[in-house]
C-alpha cells in the first residue's frame, strides 16, 4: 500500500510540474492543484500507513495502547486542504480576472512588470 | 501571567480586523479602528520586547496542552525584536494609508486586510511548530495577495500572477518538507525537533529535508535564484503597500531561514552554510547589478531589496556569533531604511506625477526637506556613517574577514559601493536635475490638505529618526544583538523554556 501511494505521489508531482510549466492560466492552475494533493498525500503516507486502527483510547486506560494509526498527519492534511481550497479558490477568480482584464491567457504575453515602460 | 503578553500582537490585529468587519460601510470608523489597533500593537510589541530583555524567554502552550504535542508560542530575542520592528512598520503604513490610499480600496477591506497581515507576520515571529508556522505564511500570504490585487489594474493582475503562483509552489514545498520531517522525527515542535534532529538514524534525508526547507524559505526571502518574482510584483500595488511588503514580507523568509538553521538544523549547519555563502554572494550581485538597469524609482528599490537580502544570508551563512548578530542588526536597520525609502517613492511621484526617473526631477529646489528625509535612509542603505547601514555592514564585514572569507567579502564591500551609485542615482535623477518640461501630470501634493501632509510625513520623518538613533546608539542596540545571536546559537536555551527540565 505504501508503494503504490508513493508512485502516486510520485505521478502527481510529475503531473503538477508539467502542468505549471505551461504557457496557458488554466494548465497552470491545474498544475497547482495536483501540487497540493501531492504534498497531502506525502503527509499521509510519511505518517505511516495503518490499516483498520482507529486512534481511540481503549476503555479504562489513559493512553494509547499498542498500535494505533497517529491522528496528526490527518490533522495536518486536513488543514492544509482547507488552506489549499481557500487559496486555490482566489487564485482561480485572480486568473479569471486576470483573462477578462488583459484578454489572454498566454503567460509568455505577461511580460509588462518585467520590462522598463516603453517611451 | 507575563507569559500571555505573547498572545497580544496576534489577537489585536485579528480582533481590530473582525471589529472592522462590523463597520463596512463606515470607512472613517475603520482608520480610526486601525490607528488605534496599530498603537496598542506597538505598545504590546514594546512591551514584549522589554519583559524578553529583562525576563529571558517567554512561552505558551496554546490551549494548555503540554509541549510537544499542543501548539507553542515562544518568544525569545529575536522573535521579540522581530515583532517590535514589523509593529513600528505596521503603524506608520497604517498612517500613510490614511494619507494616500483611495476612497475605491478603503471601501473594498484595506484596513483589515492590513491588520490580518499584520497578524501572519507577527504569527510567523512568533510561533514555535512549523505546521503552525505554515499556517500563518499561509495567513500572510493571503492577505498579502489580496492587498497585491486590490484595485485590480492590468498590471496589478499580473505582477499578482507572478507573486501568487511561486508562493503557491513554496508553500507546497513548504508542506511536504514539513510532512517529511513528521515521519521522520514524530513531531513538528521546534524545540523538540532542536532535541531530536542530531540523533536521528537518517541523516541523508534530513539533509534533503532542510534543502526543501531552504528553498521555501529562499522564495519568500528572495535568494538568488528564486528572486525574480520580487521585481515583477512589489511596483505594482499602490506604494503603502509595496511599503510594508518590501520592509516585512521578505524578512520574514529571512528569520525563517535564521530560525531553522541556527535552533532546528544546527548540526546540518556545515553543509547548508556554504550553499547559503555562494547564494549570498550570487543575491548581492545580482540584486545590485539589477537595480543599476532601472530607472522607475520603485523597481529600482525592489532590486536592492534582494541585494539587502543577500547580506542577512551572508550573516547567517558564516555562522559565527558576531556574523548572526550583525545579520540580525542588518534586518532590522533594513526593515526601517527600506519601508522609508518606499514611503518617500510615494511622495515624489506625488509631487512629479511619475516613478520613472529619466521624467522626474526638481524635488530639492522645490522641497528641500523632502531632499534631506530622502538622503537618510537613502545614505543609511548604502552605509554611509554614523547612520545604521554603516554599522550594519561594518559588523557583517568584519565577521567575513575574520572568518577568511575573502572572495564573499570583497563582493560585499563592491555591493556596498554600487548601492550607493543607486542611490546617487536617485537623488540626480529625482531631486537635483530640473523637471523636464512639460511634467508628465499634475502636482497631487499641492492640492493635499495640512492634515494629510502631516500624516504623509509623519512616517517618514519616524523612521528616518530611528535610522539616525539606531546609529548614535549603536552599542546599546548591538548588545541586544548580540545576545540574541548567543541565545540562537545556544540550542539548548531554546529548548529549556519550552519543554521544561527535560533531557
Amino acid at each position: 500500500m505504501t508503494l503504490l501511494l508513493a508512485i502516486v505521489t510520485g505521478c502527481l508531482y510529475a503531473a503538477g510540474i508539467f502542468l505549471i510549466l505551461r504557457r496557458n492560466m488554466v494548465k497552470v492552475i491545474f498544475g497547482l492543484i495536483l501540487l497540493g494533493h501531492a504534498a497531502n498525500l506525502l503527509i499521509f503516507t510519511v505518517g505511516r500507513l495503518t490499516k483498520g486502527i482507529p486512534a481511540f483510547v481503549p476503555e479504562g486506560s489513559d493512553i494509547l495502547t499498542g498500535r494505533f494509526a497517529d491522528p496528526l498527519p490527518q490533522a495536518l492534511i486536513l488543514t492544509a486542504i482547507v488552506i489549499g481550497f481557500g487559496v486555490q479558490a482566489f487564485t482561480i477568480v485572480l486568473f479569471k480576472r486576470t483573462w477578462l482584464t488583459l484578454g489572454t491567457e498566454d503567460l509568455d504575453m505577461m511580460k509588462t512588470t518585467d520590462e522598463p515602460p516603453k517611451e | 501571567m507575563v507569559n500571555q503578553i505573547l498572545v497580544f500582537p496576534i489577537l489585536f490585529p485579528l480582533l481590530s480586523a473582525i471589529t472592522m468587519l462590523f463597520f463596512r460601510r463606515s470607512v472613517a470608523t475603520q482608520r480610526i479602528i486601525s490607528v488605534l489597533s496599530s498603537f496598542l500593537l506597538l505598545a504590546a510589541a514594546g512591551w514584549l520586547l522589554a519583559a524578553v530583555i529583562s525576563g529571558g524567554m517567554l512561552t505558551v502552550q496554546v490551549g494548555g496542552w503540554r509541549a510537544p504535542f499542543g501548539i507553542t508560542l515562544a518568544a525569545d530575542l529575536l522573535s521579540a525584536v522581530m515583532v517590535a520592528a514589523s509593529a513600528l512598520i505596521g503603524l506608520t503604513t497604517v498612517l500613510y494609508s490614511l494619507a494616500t490610499i483611495d476612497r475605491e480600496r478603503e471601501r473594498f477591506f484595506y484596513y483589515p486586510l492590513l491588520q490580518l497581515l499584520m497578524m501572519g507576520i507577527n504569527g510567523a515571529f512568533l510561533t514555535g511548530d512549523i505546521f503552525n508556522l505554515y499556517v500563518w505564511f499561509e495567513v500572510m500570504l493571503i492577505s498579502s495577495f489580496v492587498l497585491l490585487v486590490l484595485g485590480g489594474t492590468p498590471v496589478q493582475l499580473e505582477g499578482a500572477i507572478k507573486y501568487v503562483t511561486i508562493n503557491l509552489l513554496s508553500s507546497s514545498v513548504f508542506l511536504a518538507a514539513a510532512g517529511i520531517l513528521y515521519g521522520m522525527a514524530g513531531t513538528l515542535n521546534m524545540a523538540d525537533l532542536a532535541r531530536i534532529t542530531p540523533h536521528l538514524p537518517q541523516q541523508n534525508l534530513l539533509a534533503v529535508v532542510s534543502v526543501l526547507f531552504m528553498i521555501t524559505f529562499g522564495v519568500k526571502a528572495a535568494v538568488f535564484p528564486l528572486f525574480f518574482w520580487l521585481p515583477a510584483s512589489y511596483h505594482t500595488p499602490p506604494v503603502a503597500v509595496s511599503a510594508i511588503f518590501a520592509g516585512l514580507l521578505t524578512k520574514v523568509g529571512v528569520y525563517a531561514l535564521i530560525r531553522f538553521f541556527t535552533t532546528i538544523f544546527s548540526h546540518e549547519a556545515v553543509f547548508i552554510d556554504e550553499v547559503l555563502l555562494a547564494a549570498s554572494a550570487l543575491t548581492m550581485l545580482s540584486g545590485v547589478l539589477g537595480a543599476a538597469a532601472q530607472y522607475d524609482f520603485r523597481r529600482l528599490l525592489s532590486f536592492h531589496i534582494i541585494s539587502q537580502i543577500g547580506y542577512m544570508i551572508f550573516g547567517l551563512a558564516l555562522h559565527s556569533p558576531l556574523a548572526i548578530a550583525g545579520a540580525l542588526f542588518y534586518i532590522v536597520h533594513n526593515i526601517i531604511a527600506k519601508t522609508n525609502l518606499f514611503y518617500i517613492s510615494g511622495i515624489v511621484e506625488r509631487i512629479t506625477g511619475t516613478f520613472d526617473l529619466k521624467k522626474s526631477g526638481g524635488v530639492y529646489a522645490a522641497h528641500p526637506v523632502i531632499g534631506m528625509l530622502f538622503l537618510i535612509p537613502a545614505l543609511a542603505l548604502a552605509g554611509i556613517p554614523p547612520l545604521s547601514g554603516f554599522w550594519a555592514k561594518f559588523v557583517i564585514i568584519k565577521a567575513g574577514f575574520q572568518a577568511g572569507e575573502y572572495a564573499v567579502t570583497g563582493i560585499a564591500l563592491l555591493v556596498g559601493l554600487l548601492t550607493l551609485f543607486s542611490m546617487m542615482k536617485i537623488w540626480n535623477e529625482a531631486f537635483w536635475k530640473d523637471l523636464p518640461q512639460p511634467q508628465v501630470e499634475g502636482n497631487r501634493y499641492e492640492t493635499m490638505g495640512f492634515g494629510r501632509r502631516l500624516l504623509l510625513f509623519s512616517p517618514v520623518v519616524v523612521l528616518g529618526l530611528v535610522t539616525v538613533l539606531l546609529g548614535v546608539f549603536f552599542e546599546p542596540v548591538f548588545r541586544l544583538a548580540e545576545t540574541a545571536a548567543a541565545q540562537l546559537l545556544d540550542t539548548q536555551a531554546y529548548i529549556t523554556p519550552v519543554l521544561g527540565r527535560v533531557k
